[in-house]
């Protein structure tokens, strides 16, 4: 892995707006890198604002009333948030494509899959409808379609849950991207063809050098795919740092307490360890720390001042006042 | 104890492709002679590949297919070839939480809305007696009442798939089909939501058929397992004897295929060599036989029919 980095978003604060004036901020001026050819993972309490980001990185937000009102997306060179239409366009499901989280709803519902994926295919390379539908067919069987041609006449609603999400992750790879956003990418998938999914995207970081930013709750994924991860809680980040160090030494309690409810298969226990409390509305953060009302370290100047993400290792950041006391 | 629910030899297909008279030529084979049993009380999981047939097989269970053939026992009454009319009655005592939770919103509804319908449709609760548990849901499900005015498309993927467990909540039914009711939550609201399942169980005696994929949880939640592959199940067992002691072939790489939250762990793996047959052409023998490393000459003749190899342990193939 370089240290080049192919993505810098920095600052990034995205909104939405119910009118003119109100809005509620989802994202919260965060900055991170992702290097070229790395595999970068992004975890967090449901809601916190991880898809939020990876749609604010891919222009994607238009049609919502979310609209990115601070920061700098800088990728390959062009900053995303001044490029023209046109180039964004070129860029987006070409040099940089994205998995969605709802598969079954990401995908068009009037349009047969040979279409949607042709179309995709021949906007961003020289293909021919012929050949497009070749490497159509050709993604669908490395994404482990048993059946290729059947699905390709599908529409989506004849689809199972699973296998909409692998159209997905085919169409996503299908043109060898330099980044590739998957946002909670095999969440349909059996652990057998999870497994084969996550060897594919190894694969195209391994041989084409692609970036990916991975999404994900499955910290067993996280474990095995990613070299850092970022820990984001409402809205922000509170922890950054390489894998083995998360999960042998988080320091946040945030983390600390997401790394303690993992499920472990074998460990026979009926009722599971989970953080009290749940994530505050966007509409009415605390005044502190955001999490302390969950913490159970916090104290008075948790609950009144809000701690800065700091450097607290190599490669390891952290915002938390029990690390940057004094 | 008693059965609430039982299958008996049910098979579902779908057509696809049509001629030019317009009828269709090929179907596929979704769900294929499945049966079992689901007693009062316990959580019964289905487990398998994707598109092995697990939502069809609840949403037969639900009556929103009809299947082509079998039946479907339901508090003693079968009801696989019922009216819808005749079904909605019997909903209230059945609810299902969707795999899909953005697409089983309807996105003109407000989360309150959505909520209170269920109970709108069997109940004759005052709204002020309809608000008190549309609320109570919603904080059970981690959700403020600030939320209770939004629409759909303004929740992220989990709070979606948490409006939709609230939903199938509100009218307490007895029998609750969860297909992946908790894919797109974290670990910690994960964790949550099931022990609230958990909870709800010891104090209703509520009955759970648990459609996943992720072979930790189902470990953790269920009293009884079902493996399916393409659209059959191929073993059935108590949690711990197919845990410790998987007999089919398919399970045994099932189980060896789960990530372990640890980045020093190094697993042995069992690669799956060999295609996933079409559910179109379905193999004549032994459905996993194109995949199998134990796989003999009968395997492709022959189908396997299920045998109970110890107590209430049965499988599929001709190793046993
Ligand atoms: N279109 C929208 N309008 C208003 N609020 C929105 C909209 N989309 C998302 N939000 C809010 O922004 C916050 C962040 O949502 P986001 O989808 O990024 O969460 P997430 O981290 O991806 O969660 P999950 O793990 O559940 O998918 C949530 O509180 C959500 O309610
Ligand atoms: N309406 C339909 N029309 C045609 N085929 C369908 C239809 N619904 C389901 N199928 C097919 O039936 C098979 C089983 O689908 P099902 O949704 O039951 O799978 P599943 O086990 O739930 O998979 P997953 O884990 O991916 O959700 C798949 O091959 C699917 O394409
Ligand atoms: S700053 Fe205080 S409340 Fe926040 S995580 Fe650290 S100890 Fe807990
Ligand atoms: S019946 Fe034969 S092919 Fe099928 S699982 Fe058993 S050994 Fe393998
Ligand atoms: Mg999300
Ligand atoms: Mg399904």
């Amino acid at each position: 892995m370089s240290q080049e980095v192919l993505l810098k978003v920095k600052d990034l604060r995205t909104e939405f707006f119910s009118s003119k004036k109100s809005s509620v901020t989802a994202v919260h001026n965060i900055s991170f890198d992702i290097y070229k050819g790395e595999i970068l993972g992004l975890v967090g309490e449901s809601g916190c604002g991880k898809s939020v980001t990876s749609l604010s990185i891919m222009q994607l937000l238009k049609d919502t009333p979310g609209k990115v009102t601070n920061g700098e997306i800088v990728f390959d060179g062009v900053d995303l948030l001044k490029a023209s239409d046109a180039e964004i366009r070129d860029i987006r499901g070409g040099k940089m494509s994205m998995i969605f989280q709802e598969p079954m709803s990401s995908l068009n519902p009037s349009m047969r899959i040979d279409k949607q994926m042709i179309e995709g295919i021949r906007l961003h390379t020289k293909m021919s409808k012929e050949e497009a539908r070749n490497h159509a067919a050709e993604m669908l069987k490395k994404v482990g379609i048993p059946d290729p041609q059947r699905v390709l006449k599908n529409y989506p609603h004849q689809l199972s849950g699973g296998m909409s999400q692998r159209v997905m992750i085919a169409m996503a790879m299908s043109c060898d991207p330099k980044l590739l956003i998957a946002d909670e990418p095999t969440t349909a998938l059996d652990v057998t063809i999870q497994a084969q999914i996550l060897d594919l995207m190894k694969k195209i970081q391994k041989e084409e050098g692609s970036s990916i930013l991975l999404i994900t709750h499955d910290l067993g994924v996280v474990a095995e795919m990613c070299s850092r991860v970022i820990v984001m809680y409402a809205g922000k980040i509170v922890e950054e740092a390489p894998v083995e160090v998360l999960f042998n030494n988080p320091t946040h309690p945030y983390t600390q307490g997401l790394i303690a409810s993992v499920p472990k298969l074998g460990s026979g226990v009926k009722v599971l360890p989970s953080i009290p409390g749940s994530v505050p509305d966007l509409a009415s953060m605390p005044q502190g720390c955001r999490f302390a009302p969950r913490c159970k370290y916090a104290t008075e100047k948790c609950r009144t001042q809000e701690p800065d993400l700091v450097v607290v290792g190599e490669n390891q950041r952290c915002r938390c006042w029990l690390k940057q006391e004094g | 104890m008693e059965k609430i629910l039982s299958l008996k030899n049910v098979s579902k297909t779908f057509p696809v492709g049509k001629s030019l008279l317009g009828q269709p030529t090929k179907f596929v084979h979704a769900v294929n002679n499945v049966s079992f049993d689901v007693y009062e009380g316990e959580t019964f999981s289905i487990v398998g590949e994707s598109g092995c047939g697990k939502s069809t097989t609840g949403r037969l269970i639900n009556r929103l297919l009809t299947p082509d053939s079998g039946e479907i026992w339901f508090q003693g009454k079968e009801i696989s070839k019922i009216s819808q009319d005749e079904m909605r009655p019997l909903r209230k005592d059945m609810q299902m939480i969707f795999q899909d939770p953005a697409g089983s919103l309807n996105p003109r509804m407000r989360v309150s809305e959505l909520i209170e319908e269920p109970l709108l449709i069997h109940t004759n609760m005052t709204p002020q007696e309809r608000m008190k548990i549309v609320n109570e849901l919603l904080g059970i499900v981690g959700l403020s009442d600030k939320h209770a005015q939004r629409y759909p498309h303004e929740f992220s993927g989990g709070q979606k798939q948490r409006i939709g467990i609230a939903r199938a909540l509100t009218v307490r039914p007895s029998l609750i089909i969860a297909d992946e009711p908790i894919s797109a939550l974290d670990v910690s609201i994960q964790a949550q939501v099931l022990n609230l399942l958990h909870n709800l169980q010891e104090k209703y005696n509520l009955t759970y058929v648990f459609i996943s994929h992720d072979l930790s949880v189902v470990e953790m939640i269920s009293d009884r397992i079902a493996v399916m592959y393409l659209g059959f199940v191929v073993e059935t067992a108590p949690k711990d004897m197919l845990y410790k002691n998987p007999l089919h072939p398919y399970t045994e790489a099932l189980l060896s295929a789960v990530p372990i939250p640890d980045p020093n762990y190094k697993k042995e793996r069992i690669i799956l060599e060999g295609d996933i047959p079409s559910t179109i052409n379905l193999p004549k023998g032994c459905p996993f036989a194109a995949r199998c490393s134990k796989c003999r000459p009968e395997c492709l003749e022959q189908r396997p029919e299920q045998k109970e190899v110890e107590p209430g342990h049965f499988v599929s193939c001709h190793l046993y």
